[in-house]
C-alpha cells in the first residue's frame, strides 16, 4: 500500500495527521511534513498493511481530500 | 437484510462504507435528496464564491467496500413507519429495511420577508453555489445576512473578488455565539480592515424590487436601507427530520439519540435505528450533560462510522456495547489569509487566551469548571497536534469519571 498526497490541493488543516500519527506529521510552523520531500506531489514507499484503518481514515477526513490511497 | 441509510452527504457516505468495512454483507441502499453523488460542502461557501472554482473536486471519492450500494438520488425519503421497518421515498417506493441510517442532515433557514424572491440566495447546495454564481459575476453590491461562519466566509471571499460587502447581523458582534466577545471583536477589526461593512445589531425587515422584481435593496430594522444586486442568507440550518414523523421520536431539534447515537423511540433506544451527522442530537462528553447537534465537518464523518459500526454489531446479533460517541469535533473557517481553526466546543463564557495575541496567531481556550472543552486557534498551525490533544485528554478524563461513578 502506497499514499500520493497531491500537495497543491492539501492546506496544511493536519486531520491526517490525527488519524495516522506514523504516517503524517506538520513541521513546528504548522505545515505537512511531506513538503520537505515534494513540491507537487508526494508518494510514499511501502507503508504496512496494518496501517491501513488509520491511512484511509486520513483520507477520508482530509478536508481537501487531498490523499489517494493505493494497493 | 436490508440497510437504507437516509442522507447522501458526508455522513450517508461515511455511515455505509463503514457497515461494508464493519462486515455487512446484505443489500444497502443510499438515499438521497440532491441528484448529487456525495460531496465536500466546506468549499461552497470559501473556493465557491472566488472567480475560479472547479466544482469537479468536491465529489467523495466511494470507497471500494462500498461500490456496490444502491444509489436513490434526487428521491428524498418523505416518511418511515419504524414499527413496520419502512421507508417511503417521494416518487412513492417503499423501501423496507433491517436496519436504518437517519443521515438526512440540515437544510439552510430562509428568511420569510415581505418582497421579491430573485436575487436571494442560500449556500448549502452545490445547486445553491450554481445559482449564486451565475449571478455573481454581474453582482456589485452583496449583502449577507448572518455573521456566522457561513455568513463571514462569504463576506470575506466576495471582498476578495472585489465587490461591496455589507453583513446584516442581529447579534453586536460577528460569529460572537461560537467565539465569544474578544475573539469576535478580533475578526470584526480584520473584516473591516479589508473593507467589508457591518451592520450590527439590526435585522432585515423586507426586500425592495426594482421593476423585474428583483432584489435591489434591502430594508432594516433601523429604518435605513442598504443597495443589493446579490443577498446570501446565511441565518442558520434546520434539520431535516420532518419524515421520520409520527413514531414517537423527539424531533424538537434533529433527531434525539442516546450517547450511542441510537435513536429514542418513545424513549427507548433502538438498536436498528442510529443517527448521524448534523441531523443527530446526542449527549458528547464536552456538552456536559446537555444533548445537542454538533454541525462540525469531522463529527459527520466520525458519528456516522461509530453509528455504523454499532448498527453492523447489532444487526449480526453482537450484544458488545462500545462507549458513547466521543469523538474530537473539529472544524475551521478560511476568511481572507485566515485559518481559524476549532477543536473540541468551543463558545463557553470562560474563555482564556492561551497562546499568541489577539492581534496576530492567537490560541483561545474555552472551559467548563476549569477544564478545557474548547479551543479555537486563528493561525499557529504548529500547535493543532498539541491543542487537539489537550481536548482529547479532556475527553478521556470526563468518560473516564462517567465510567468510574457507574
Amino acid at each position: 500500500m502506497r499514499i500520493t498526497v497531491d500537495l497543491n490541493k492539501c492546506n496544511d488543516h493536519g486531520q491526517c495527521v490525527f488519524s495516522a500519527p506514523a504516517v503524517f506529521s506538520l513541521d513546528s510552523d504548522g505545515k505537512l511534513s511531506f513538503r520537505r520531500k515534494a513540491t507537487v506531489s508526494y508518494v510514499s514507499g511501502e507503508l504496512d498493511e496494518s496501517l491501513r484503518d488509520d491511512i484511509e481514515e486520513a483520507a477520508d477526513v482530509c478536508p481537501l481530500q487531498a490523499i489517494t490511497v493505493e494497493d | 437484510m436490508h440497510v437504507v441509510v437516509a442522507g447522501a452527504g458526508m455522513a450517508g457516505l461515511r455511515s455505509a462504507e463503514a457497515l461494508r468495512k464493519a462486515g455487512f454483507g446484505g443489500e444497502l441502499t443510499i438515499v438521497g435528496a440532491e441528484p448529487h453523488m456525495p460531496y465536500n460542502r466546506p468549499p461552497l461557501s470559501k473556493d465557491g464564491i472566488a472567480a475560479a472554482f472547479d466544482a469537479a473536486q468536491l465529489p467523495f471519492r466511494v470507497a471500494r467496500a462500498a461500490a456496490d450500494l444502491n444509489w436513490r438520488l434526487g428521491q428524498p425519503a418523505v416518511s418511515a413507519d419504524l414499527a413496520a421497518r419502512t421507508v417511503t421515498l417521494a416518487d412513492g417506493a417503499v423501501l423496507g429495511w433491517d436496519g436504518l441510517v437517519v443521515a438526512t442532515g440540515v437544510r439552510s433557514r430562509r428568511l420569510s420577508l415581505p418582497g421579491p424572491q430573485a436575487g436571494r440566495h442560500a449556500i448549502r447546495t452545490l445547486d445553491d453555489l450554481t445559482a449564486l454564481r451565475a449571478e455573481l459575476a454581474a453582482a456589485r453590491h452583496i449583502v449577507v445576512v448572518g455573521g456566522g461562519f457561513i455568513g463571514s466566509e462569504v463576506a470575506a471571499a466576495a471582498r476578495v473578488r472585489g465587490l461591496d460587502v455589507t453583513v446584516i447581523e442581529p447579534e453586536p458582534l460577528p460569529m460572537r455565539r461560537p467565539l465569544g466577545d474578544e475573539l469576535a471583536a478580533e475578526l470584526l477589526r480584520r473584516h473591516e480592515q479589508r473593507g467589508v461593512r457591518f451592520r450590527l445589531g439590526t435585522l432585515p425587515v423586507a426586500f425592495e424590487g426594482d421593476d423585474r422584481d428583483r432584489v435591489r435593496a434591502v430594508a432594516l430594522s433601523d429604518g435605513t436601507a442598504l443597495d443589493a444586486d446579490l443577498v446570501v442568507e446565511s441565518v442558520g440550518s434546520v434539520p431535516n427530520v420532518e419524515w421520520l414523523d409520527g413514531n414517537g421520536l423527539d424531533l424538537a431539534d434533529g433527531v434525539a439519540c442516546d450517547e450511542r447515537l441510537r435513536v429514542l423511540a418513545h424513549g427507548e433506544a433502538r438498536d436498528d435505528v442510529v443517527a448521524a451527522g448534523d441531523a443527530a442530537r446526542y449527549p458528547h462528553p464536552l456538552l456536559f450533560g446537555a444533548s445537542r447537534r454538533i454541525e462540525h465537518w469531522t463529527v459527520a464523518t466520525d458519528s456516522g462510522k461509530y453509528a455504523a459500526a454499532a448498527l453492523a454489531r447489532s444487526l449480526a446479533g453482537d450484544q458488545t456495547e462500545s462507549g458513547g460517541f466521543a469523538a474530537v469535533p473539529t472544524f475551521w473557517s478560511d476568511q481572507y489569509e485566515l485559518r481559524i481553526q476549532s477543536f473540541g466546543v468551543a463558545g463557553l463564557p470562560d474563555v482564556r487566551i492561551l497562546e499568541g495575541d489577539l492581534e496576530g496567531e492567537v490560541a483561545v481556550g474555552y472551559h467548563h469548571d476549569g477544564l478545557l472543552a474548547g479551543v479555537v486557534l486563528i493561525g499557529l498551525g504548529g500547535r493543532y497536534v498539541h491543542y487537539r490533544a489537550r481536548i482529547a485528554d479532556t475527553i478521556r478524563a470526563l468518560t473516564q469519571a462517567e465510567t468510574t461513578v457507574l
